[in-house]
């Protein structure tokens, strides 16, 4: 098993009630995996599906990356930076 | 000593980045300050939030630059960005470009602001003049 923690920003944030989270995973585990299991957890949060960027250790990934013990992750909501 | 690329709860003052971001080989510089407006979609807007993942929001807005400057002959950018409550008329945002010349200036600047609204880990919260709040998302 790994351990990654899970940064939630804006509306994840809202939806989630923290800004963090850890969790223990299998190995092998994408991140778009991981964004099914937080999609089940916390249904709202299945509007997202499709509009986000996933990052890992604060560099953009995809769906497909492989995670490994002790990763930063962030599912970044539509952002709006700017006026 | 001027950061180019930073993320802060103060003031956005543009004097020390352009100071920062020009040198002897620039004829141009252009500064973009991004500015809170009372009113977004015909609705009024009391003030704003920004949030920031700046850990890497830092980075992307040096990659950004990079972009940039890959594109056109310029020289020095600096981005700065500000998070926290900023009331109408406050810069939320400055971008500053130099360059030899002004026609990369300024097509430098307009890329890195576009840029900032597509990847820039980076959120605004509108509260409305009616008490209501929401993420633009």
């Amino acid at each position: 098993m790994i351990t990654v923690t899970v940064r939630f920003f804006a509306g994840h944030r809202d939806i989630v009630g923290r800004a963090s989270a850890q969790y223990t995973l299998a190995v092998g585990t994408t991140l778009g995996q991981l964004w099914e299991q937080l999609v089940a957890e916390y249904p709202r949060l299945a509007g997202y599906t499709g509009r986000l960027l996933f990052a890992v250790n604060q560099q953009f990934g995809q769906p497909t990356t492989v995670l490994a013990d002790g990763d930063e992750v962030a599912f970044i909501p539509p952002v709006s930076g700017g006026c | 000593m001027v950061e180019p690329f930073v993320i802060t709860t103060e003031p956005l003052d543009p004097a020390p980045l352009v100071a920062a971001v020009q040198t002897p080989d620039d004829g141009a510089v252009v500064t973009f300050s991004g500015v809170v407006r009372n009113h977004f979609g015909g609705r009024p807007t009391a003030f704003l939030v920004y949030e920031a993942y700046t850990e890497m929001a830092v980075p992307v807005l040096r990659q950004i630059a990079d972009e940039a400057r890959a594109r056109w002959p310029i020289g020095r950018v600096g981005v700065h960005h500000r998070i926290g409550r900023l009331e109408i008329g406050e810069t939320a945002v400055l971008v500053v470009v130099a360059a030899p010349h002004r026609d990369a200036a300024f097509a430098a600047a307009a890329y890195i602001m576009d840029r900032i609204k597509e990847i820039a880990p980076i959120w605004k919260q509108e509260y409305w003049a009616d008490g209501t709040a929401e993420w633009r998302e």
